[in-house]
Formats: C-alpha cells, structure tokens, sequence
C-alpha cells in the first residue's frame, strides 16, 4: 500500500487530537488528486479510541498500541514504530500536524527514515507526483513552495490550514503490534501536572482576543477574557505581557510564542511590533483597538479603532450580548 | 558540569531585509544577523546552571563564515568558547543535514547537557533538535519551562509545557533538551564579558574536519527544493474609526457581521 501517511495522535484522554482530523483530511483530497491509498497510524498505550475517530476520515487505519507510551514521551517511541510500519508498507509521504507533538516526532522520523522534512505547511497540493507545500518563512515576509528532490517525504501542517471534514464513508481499522525493543532512548515521565486556568490551545482557535501592553496588568485580562469567552475563542497575549507576568507563557504570540491564523484577531492594547506581529498577520481579519493611531498594528489592521480598550472593549462586549440578545 | 548549546545566527527579524538569492536560498550576507532569540533563552538557561553546578558552557553553529560576530555577542553573555562549522558546500543544506552536520560536530565533545532553542525565526521548522538526539541516541526532552539536572545522580529533569500545564520528564544525563522563553529572560551582556569574548576561542572547522560522510551533507544533498517564491499578497486598507466608544463598538459588531464571523 503505497502512498499517504497521516500520524493520527491521541489526545490525553484518547480521543483523536483535533489537529490529526484536519491532517487526515488534507491527505483525503491530496489522496484523490494522486490516485494514492491514504492510511492512518496511531500508537498509543491504547490506541483503539482516536483509531476509531480516525477511521472517519480515512480509508484505512493502523493501530499500533504501544504500552511504553503510557509513561515516557511520545514523540520518539511513536516515530520509531512508524519508521518499523514505514519500511515493511513502503509509504511514499507521511503527514502530521505542526505542533510540538508532530515537530518531535518529524524530526526523528527524518533520522529513522533518511527522508526530507517540508513543516509548517500553510498549503499543500499535489504536483508532479508529490506533494508542492507552501510554507511562510522570514516572518511572514515571503511566501515560498518546496518540493522534494526524491519520491518520500515528511510534511508536517499547520493548523486552521483545513476544516476538518469526515469521509462519507467510514474506513477500517487493523490492530498491529510491532515488535522488536526501542533502540532509542525513552524519557519517563514522572507526573503530568494540569495548570488550574490553562487553555484551550490558542493555534487551533477560530476567534482570538488578545491583550499586549496597554492591557495594564493581570486585572485587565478579565474583559480579554469575558470577550473570548462571548465570541467563543481564545484569550492570547503579547511578549510584553508575558514577560510582566498577566498572563501565562502557553497564550504568548510572536516571535517566540505561538504562530496562529484564526479567523478573526481581535487585538486589545498591542502596538504591533514586528515580533508579535510575526505570530499573527495570517488572521484573516484584523481588528485592533488601540489608544495611538500611529501604532505599527495601524498599517496591517483591517480594522483600528482609536480609542481607551477599557471604555471600548467593554463596549463591545454589550453590543455583542444586545445581539445575540 | 559542561553544556553545550547550539546557536544558530539568524537575519534580524526587524531588518526586512531577507531575500532569496537566484538559487531560491537565502542570501545570508544582505541582512544583518542577530542570535535567534530562542537560542539566547538556551544559552541564558545554560548559564544559570553553572552558576549554580559550576562548570563550563561552550557554543556550536553551523552558519556562513561572518558567523563569528554574532557568536562573540553570545560569548559576551559568558559562554567559554565556541566551534564554528563553515564550510561552503553547506550553503542549501536541508534540516536533516544540519542535523548530521551539528551531530557530528557535537559528537567528539564531553557534555553533561546539550541545549537548543525550540525553532529559529528565519525557517522556523523546529525539527533540527529531534534528528539531532535521534542521531547521537541521546535522551530528548523537549519544549521546556524548567531543567533541573542533578549531577549526582546524574539525571535532568525538565517541565515540558503540555497543552494543559506541563509533563515532569526524567533522563539520564548527557540528554538533549530543547528550551523555550518560558526559562527566563537573556541577560545582557555586560561591558566586562563583551570584553572578554574578544579573546575567547572560537574554533573554525570546515566539512574535512567534521566526521560524516560529505555525499550525505549539503545543498547537493538536499531533500527538499524551494520551487517559487512570493510576497504575500498585500492586505486591503485599514478603515481607522475614530467615534466615541459605544458608536465605535457598534461599527466593530456590523464589521463582524459583515464578515460572518459573529
């Protein structure tokens, strides 16, 4: 069975991740365009459940349990049993989600399989025999398209870049066991510890409110958060922020946070300074609220209002409830 | 104990500067280059622990032959010396190249700890890390918040932030560990260790002195191709509302309205 890959990872409570659904449906409609068989690996300590949630998306799946990725990392065991499946089924490319999970896992692969990785895919197509991927580079600045030189690669794809969208039928899932001991290291993990407050993750969200500086402190998250939570998304922050200690490091956008492309940004008190900007100017739509009319953010909003954020955002909070009433 | 950190000079972010070259790669002597910020959270973290373990942190990059400037600015925050692996048969390499290329170059040196910073801002892939503890076996620990190595033991410890809070992961040392802002802010360099960098070693090595088979490394051997090239398209102008708040607020509603966002 030649042909695409899909990593399908399971969440901590075994359900298939979110960003796995949209992956597999990009390799449905990449499938198609290549005339290739599409098929579907998880490993985990118990892999049945996102199998099966899998199965919706994909013709086929494999599921490999693997009883070692109960208490270690992931990332370098599940790679090492896909390399195993690789070389016995001789796929051509394998696909996996661009979060920290799926970049582990890609990196090794890469080693395992002697194969080239293409990451942080914005768009994918099929061309020539094999995938064209598109990816933004410098910040955001240029725009490119890379190919493989030979017939296999790694891809790894960001979110938000699909909608998720089941098959209109079902596949089939295999139970596979791979044998042989773990050539490489294993990293135990000795506790997972659960933050009181953490968030839903904000590279997968629709909708983000974002507070930067001019938020003032942690007190002025809430109406951040009360917006969020009103449009259904999630709350995000500048390095400034951050660094001030408002706000958890897990909702940082920028530079060295997190790249995100939801479909609407609404950014509270953010200057736009060319490292936040980095993490956000893919939003399909920009709003900004901002006391200074010449800020950076004024040259790449669609929409700025020059304003207080604590006179205006509460005001739009209101609107927003008289609407939906 | 001894930690080795992989510094990696980057085009300066606010430069604007970055173009390809005729060959689709990046034209790495137009722009400025600065430390990638991730790895300054690397190299700070790295210190922090031998000034609490004691001991010694030395830097690798593999970059173009005007990487030693940068890598004096990452000395002047106080790392000991440096290794600087040039050679310009490198220029193109694929990730999984510059993972063998920084493997190799890493192999022959004495560490307790390995770090790298979790991507770079001008490809950004992230995945170098992950091949390069593939390739030398080391345990790999990956995205943290804290390292808390015990030498006698001789384990690390590290917070991997999760999407709910953190994983406590535990290793055997030497271990590859890859660092995040979360560990804290770089420090500056001070006048005194600016100084100083100008006369600590770096040592420049090219492709014959890197134990890895040449056929293996480098543009020629590259697995990936960049294809085409583009700007992104412009964004429309931006409409600036400038009405008191509760008018300007119901602007916003109809404006997401009018978009289908709300």
């Amino acid at each position: 069975m030649p042909g695409l890959w899909v990593v399908g990872q399971a969440a901590a409570d075994g359900s298939l991740a979110h960003i796995s659904a949209e992956v597999a449906t990009i390799a449905r409609t990449l499938g198609g365009d290549a005339g290739d068989d599409v098929t579907g690996v998880v490993v985990a300590a118990d892999p049945k459940r996102a199998a099966d949630e899998l199965a919706a998306y994909v013709p086929r799946v494999l599921a490999v349990p693997e009883p070692a990725a109960a208490d270690h990392a992931w990332a370098t065991i599940a790679a090492e049993r896909i390399a195993a499946l690789a070389r016995q089924h001789e796929p051509d490319h394998i696909l996996l989600g661009a979060d920290p999970e799926g970049r582990d896992m890609a990196g090794v692969l890469s080693v395992l399989l002697e194969w080239g990785v293409l990451v942080n895919a914005t768009g994918i197509s099929w061309t020539e025999g094999g995938p064209s991927v598109q990816m933004s580079v410098f910040g955001g600045k240029l725009i490119t398209t890379s190919r493989f030189t030979g017939g296999h690669g790694i891809v790894t794809i960001r979110p938000n870049v699909a909608t998720a969208e089941e098959a209109s039928t079902a596949g089939t899932v295999e139970a596979v066991s791979v044998e042989g001991d773990l050539a490489l290291p294993t990293v135990r993990v000795v506790d997972r510890v659960t933050e009181a407050g953490a968030a839903a993750p904000i590279e997968e969200a629709r909708v983000i409110v974002a507070g930067g500086r001019g938020i003032g402190g942690p007190d002025g998250f809430k109406i951040v958060e009360e917006l969020a939570a009103e449009l259904g998304g999630a709350v995000g922050a500048t390095r400034a922020a951050v660094d001030s200690g408002w706000i958890n490091y897990s909702q940082q956008i920028g530079q060295t946070g997190k790249i995100v492309k939801p479909q609407l940004y609404l950014a509270l008190g953010i200057s736009g300074a060319i490292q936040h900007k980095v993490g956000m100017q893919t939003a399909e739509t920009i709003v900004a609220v901002n006391r200074d009319p010449d800020a950076p953010i004024a040259e790449f909003a669609d929409l700025l209002v020059v304003g207080d954020l604590f006179e205006v955002a509460p005001a739009i909070l209101a609107e927003l409830r008289a609407r939906s009433g | 104990m001894r930690i080795v950190v992989l510094v990696k000079p980057v085009p300066d972010t606010a430069s604007a500067g970055e173009r390809l070259g005729a060959d689709n790669r990046l034209d790495r002597a137009a722009v400025p280059a600065v430390v990638n910020a991730n790895d300054e959270y690397a190299i700070e973290a790295a210190l922090k622990l031998i000034e609490t373990h004691g001991g010694e942190v030395a830097l690798v990059s593999m970059a173009p032959p005007n990487a030693p400037e940068t890598l004096r600015k990452a000395l002047a925050m106080g790392a000991a010396s440096g290794t600087h692996v040039t050679d310009p048969a490198l220029a193109g390499s694929d990730t999984l190249s510059t993972a063998r290329v920084l493997a190799a170059a890493v192999k022959g040196m004495e560490f307790d700890l390995l770090f790298a910073g979790a991507d770079t801002s001008d490809g950004g892939a992230g995945v170098v890390p992950a091949s390069i503890a593939a390739l030398l076996g080391l345990p790999y620990l990956s995205y943290a918040a804290k390292i808390e190595p015990n030498t006698d033991a001789r384990t690390v410890r590290v917070h991997r932030i999760s999407p709910t809070g953190f994983d406590i992961l535990e290793a055997p040392m030497p271990a590859l560990v890859v660092c995040t802002q979360a560990l804290g802010e770089p420090r500056y360099p001070s006048l005194k260790g600016i100084m100083a960098a100008r006369s600590k070693e770096i040592v420049t090595r090219s492709l014959g002195d890197v134990d890895e088979d040449p056929a293996t490394i480098g543009g020629l051997a590259s697995t990936t191709v960049v294809a085409e090239s583009h700007k992104p398209p412009a964004r429309g102008a931006t409409r600036v509302i400038r009405e008191p708040a509760a008018d300007a607020a119901k602007q916003v509603v109809s404006f997401l309205a009018e978009q289908r966002i709300i």
